[in-house]
Formats: structure tokens, sequence, C-alpha cells
């Protein structure tokens, strides 16, 4: 047990070390959501009107904190898929170390890298007027649910990594999550929406987590009268549990199958 | 021989995946301190054999037994005792090769100082020392495989598994990890590599074992296989390639079996039975006919002849 400890963290350092040796690739994949909160916020957010009033930005905000949590799915397949392509993981695996650390490591890593970005588009969104206007408390929790929410998708990633053949399908990866980010409350609330369109977008695992940051953020635009939105803090539990429940032990079932 | 002295055993391993049978009945006996490479062409099972044998993979039959434990029983204490080069450079780009080893050096359980001791003793033994900070990403080809080599053998491992160690490098990069190979069975590693080529297998390996369709189809000394396909040949280049037929049909009945021609580079070859009388037969005709000769030699065979026979009539009992 005590070695799995070990073995992970190192594992997780090898990622510190190459972004201390190579800062490049990293800094512009942690910049990149600040690209679209600039976008959103600027260009088209003087289109957006926000039910209940309230300034769009300030909308924004905890959409854009989620939807970089949804966006390390990409890092954390790309580092999963790449790892196995180059015979790292087959290396790690013929070697003397806990099995479970390479997984273990990695989600370490990741979980470090988005909380980062996180602190990034936190201070970015400071700048362009945006505020936490509950409690310290509130505002922590709200931390905690996108962390959980980043947790979980990082399996996913994980999974994904495994099963596709190499790298290359990251792209492919990378142009789902773009709809999956839009159909949610991220970037309009969906009671503009088309009714059938509208309920989807409510029951968008990201939504309950960014409906329930606005409420903890007292940020506009947080209700809506299905129960998916007025149980928005349990459901921004609840999804990335499932999703953790799903993924977490198919991860670990194909990590164990490379050996089949 | 008893299993002590065995560093690789591996007895009617099979392994298939859906439809396609990857290994069909492997053995393979490999003594302590020996270099043992494994022949064969892509597909042959090659890359599965030494995954099994490197714990990565599960046989669906058979025993294999590294440094005197089972591969599946005892995984966890085979991988104390073995190292492994696979296909690609395993090793992590943006950082420096001492940074790489000593990451392993943490990953094989030592401290801190004995991992920062070890990296520097085998930067210094695989003649990396004077890499300096410079990121892995910026090597050749060749040392980088050199560094991956150097972080296999972080724990002086007993048995080494080399998965087609040159494959990619210029020739420069070839010599540079066949020295380094060399050294480590001089200081006592048992190597189990695999090559398509030949001639890595010829200049690395004191047995070799044949491999096909997932099984080992022969095995020996680089020279006892060059032996099964018949003993020496003589080789003639003709000067004017208008005299091929001709010369083809002397040098036939003197050998007594139709030769080998290729006219792209006018050469006629035969294998011989008796090498003097052969040779003056076939100088002393080929002259009495006015065909002139611009080289003549009388030659072993080469392996990738001894390859092409064996594979080619589907096995040779060993």
């Amino acid at each position: 047990m005590r070695w799995a400890v070990v073995d992970s963290w190192t594992i997780a350092r090898r990622d510190f070390a190459r972004w201390a040796r190579q800062p490049g690739p990293v800094v512009v994949s942690l910049l990149f959501p600040v690209l679209i909160v600039l976008m959103f916020g600027y260009l088209f957010g003087g289109a957006m009107a926000v039910p209940g009033g309230g300034g769009y930005r300030e909308f924004l905000m905890p959409g854009m904190f989620a939807m970089t949590m949804l966006f390390g799915i990409e890092t954390t397949m790309l580092a999963v898929s790449t790892d196995a392509a180059r015979g790292v993981t087959d290396r790690f695996r013929s070697m003397p170390m806990a099995p479970s650390a390479v997984v273990a490591g990695r989600s370490i890593a990741d979980l470090v890298n988005s909380a980062a970005g996180l602190a990034i588009m936190i201070g970015c969104g400071l700048l362009i007027g945006w505020r936490a206007h509950g409690t310290a408390g509130e505002t922590l929790v709200a931390i905690g649910l996108l962390l959980l929410l980043r947790f979980a998708v990082l399996w996913v990633g994980i999974y994904l990594g495994l099963v596709v053949s190499g790298p290359e399908w990251v792209a492919a990866v990378q142009i789902l999550v773009w709809p999956v980010s839009f159909l949610a409350s991220t970037f309009v609330p969906p009671d503009t929406m088309p009714g059938w369109l509208g309920a989807v977008a409510e029951w968008n695992p990201l939504s309950p987590t960014v409906s329930a940051l606005r409420e903890l953020f007292g940020n506009p635009g947080a209700g809506g009268d299905s129960w998916v939105s007025r149980h928005s803090l349990l459901m921004a539990i609840v999804w990335p549990v499932v999703i953790l429940a799903v993924f977490l032990p198919l991860s670990v079932r194909r990590y164990q199958r490379l050996g089949r | 021989m008893t299993s002590t002295q065995l560093a690789v055993l591996a007895e009617g391993l099979r392994k298939g995946y859906g439809d396609t049978t990857a290994l069909d009945g492997f053995d393979l006996a490999v003594p302590a301190g020996t270099v043992c490479g494994l022949l064969g062409p892509n597909g042959a099972g090659k890359t599965t054999a030494v995954r099994i044998l490197a714990t990565l993979l599960r046989p669906d039959a058979g025993v294999a037994v590294v440094a005197g434990l089972d591969v599946v029983r005892q995984a966890r204490q085979v991988r104390r005792r073995i190292g492994l080069v696979g296909q690609h450079a395993a090793v992590e780009e943006a950082l420096s090769g001492r940074q790489n080893l000593e990451l392993f050096g943490r990953l094989y359980h030592l401290d801190a100082a004995a991992a920062a001791r070890r990296a520097g003793e085998l930067l210094e033994e695989f003649g990396l020392a004077d890499t300096g900070r410079r990121a892995v990403g910026t090597y050749s080809g060749g040392l980088r495989r050199r560094l991956d080599l150097a972080a296999s053998m972080i724990l002086a491992p007993r048995v080494l598994f080399l998965d087609e160690p040159t494959t990619g490098l210029d020739p420069r990069g070839r010599n540079e990890v066949w020295a380094a190979v060399r050294s480590l069975v001089a200081g006592g590693t048992t190597v189990l590599l695999t090559t398509q080529y030949l001639d890595e297998a010829d200049r690395l390996a004191g047995r070799i074992a044949v491999i096909d369709r997932g099984r080992v189809i022969a095995e020996g000394t680089p020279d006892e296989l060059k032996s099964r396909i018949g003993g020496d040949r003589i080789d003639v280049v003709l000067r004017d390639g208008a005299a091929l037929p001709a010369a083809a049909g002397i040098i036939g009945r003197i050998c007594r079996v139709a030769p080998d021609v290729d006219p792209d580079t006018r050469r006629i070859s035969a294998p011989v039975r008796e090498r003097m009388s052969t040779l003056g037969a076939v100088l002393s005709e080929l002259s009495a006919a006015h065909i002139e000769a611009e080289d003549v030699a009388l030659r072993r065979p080469t392996l990738d002849e001894a390859f092409l026979h064996i594979t080619g009539t589907g096995g040779v009992a060993a």
C-alpha cells in the first residue's frame, strides 16, 4: 500500500518535471479557456440576455469553470494513449512497481493540472468583473464540486485513452466535447431553447454543476422550474459519482485486461 | 541442464487473439549468461513470446519460467529480476537522461540518494555522461535506445529482454546499441533479443531460435543453422551477362544441381560438396569455354539463405 502511494507520486512527478522543462504546451492548454471566456464574454456577450437580469459575464463564468473541467478529458486521454502507444505503459507494467500507480499517478497529475487551470480561470473571471458573492464556505463547496467533476471525467479520459489505438483518437473526442459543452446551461439558459432541447441540456451532466455554481457564487441565471434544475446541488454530486461508478471500474478492468 | 542454470524456460506456450494464433506451442530454453536471438518475420510471434516472458501477457496455455520463477504465479518477483526494452524508447522526451534514470530508479524503489547514484553510474557505463541536461528529445536514435537500455539495468537484472532493439536506427546507432548489449553480456546478463535482422542475430547471439507461425522451427548456433542448408557455396560473377546461360550450364553440370542465377549482378551461385576439386573444375572449364569471371569465391551460406531455407521448407527438426 505504501508503495502504491509512493509510486503514484513518482509517476505524477514525471508530469510535473515535464511541465517545468517544457512549459509551452501546458501553458497554451491552460490559457485556451481564457480565450473562450474573452470570446463569449465580449464578442457574443452583448447579444445575450440573462433571465432575471444580471450581467452575462457573471452568468458565463460558472459555465466556463465547469467547461474547463470537462476539457480535462482530452488532457487525460492524450497522456494515457500516448504512454500506451509509446510503450511507456508496458515498460511500467514490466517493473516491480505498484500496478495501480500508473493510473493513480495520472489522476494526481491531472488533478493538479486542472486545479492550476481553475486558478487561472478564477483570476481571469475576477479581471473581467465576475465575483463570488457567497460565503467562503460556499465558494469552497463550489470549487470542490468542480474538482469532483474533473475527477469523474478524468476516469472517462483514462478509459478512452486505454481503449483507443493511439493518441490520434483524441481529435475525435475533442470534436465531441464541444457539443457536450454547448448543449448545457454553460453559455445560454436552457429555458431559451426549444422545449425538448432544453430538457436535454438540463439533464446534461455538466448543467447541474453549472447551476449549483451559480447558486453558490450568487451569480445570475441559476433557477429553473424542472426537477433537475431545482435539485442542481444534489445532481452536481450524483452525476460525477455515477460517472465514476461506471468508468473507474471499467478503467481498472481495462488496465488489468492489458495482460490478457 | 537443471532449471536453475536456465535463465529462460518456455514450454508449450500458447496464445491466441480471437481467431488468430500468435503462439502455438512455443518452446525455448536459454542458459544463464548467454545471448539468445529470437529470429522471425513480422507476425511470427516474437513480440508475443517476449511479452509473456516479461509478465505483460498471460499465456493461454503452457509454462514459462524466468530466473527460476513462474511468470504468471510469481510475476511480481520476476519483475525484480528482468529488464525490458521494447520497440519504442519508453523514456520521457522532455526530461534529461539523468532525470529519466532517477525517475526509473525511484520506481524500482531506490531512495532518492541511491537513485541519483545509480543514475550517475549508468550514465557513465552507457557512455551518456556528456549528455548533461539536454532533453532526451534532442538525442539521436542510438543514444535514446542506450538510455532505454540503461533504464532497464537499474537493478542489474539477471535477464534482459530486448524486443527489436535496433529497429529504426541508422547503422551507427545499431553499432552503438550492439556495443552496449555486448558489454552487458560480458557483465553476465542473460539476453533474449528478438530481431528481424539476420546479421544482428549473427553478431550478438550465441544461439538462435528461428520462430515462424508461433513456434520455434529451428534452433542452434549461427554456424549450425548455416550448415543446415547444405554447406558451402560457390559464387561466380561474370564479366559479360550474355555468357550467363553457358556458365550456368557448366556450373550446374559440375555441382550436379541447377544453380541460382541472378542476371542483375551477373552472379551464379550453387552449393558445392568438395570445395577444392569443384573450384578447380569450375575455373578450368570456364576458361576453356572463354568465359571471363570477375570474381569466383567459395563461401559459407549467409544466415539469410539459412533463414529462407528453414522458413521456406516449413521447418527442419532441431
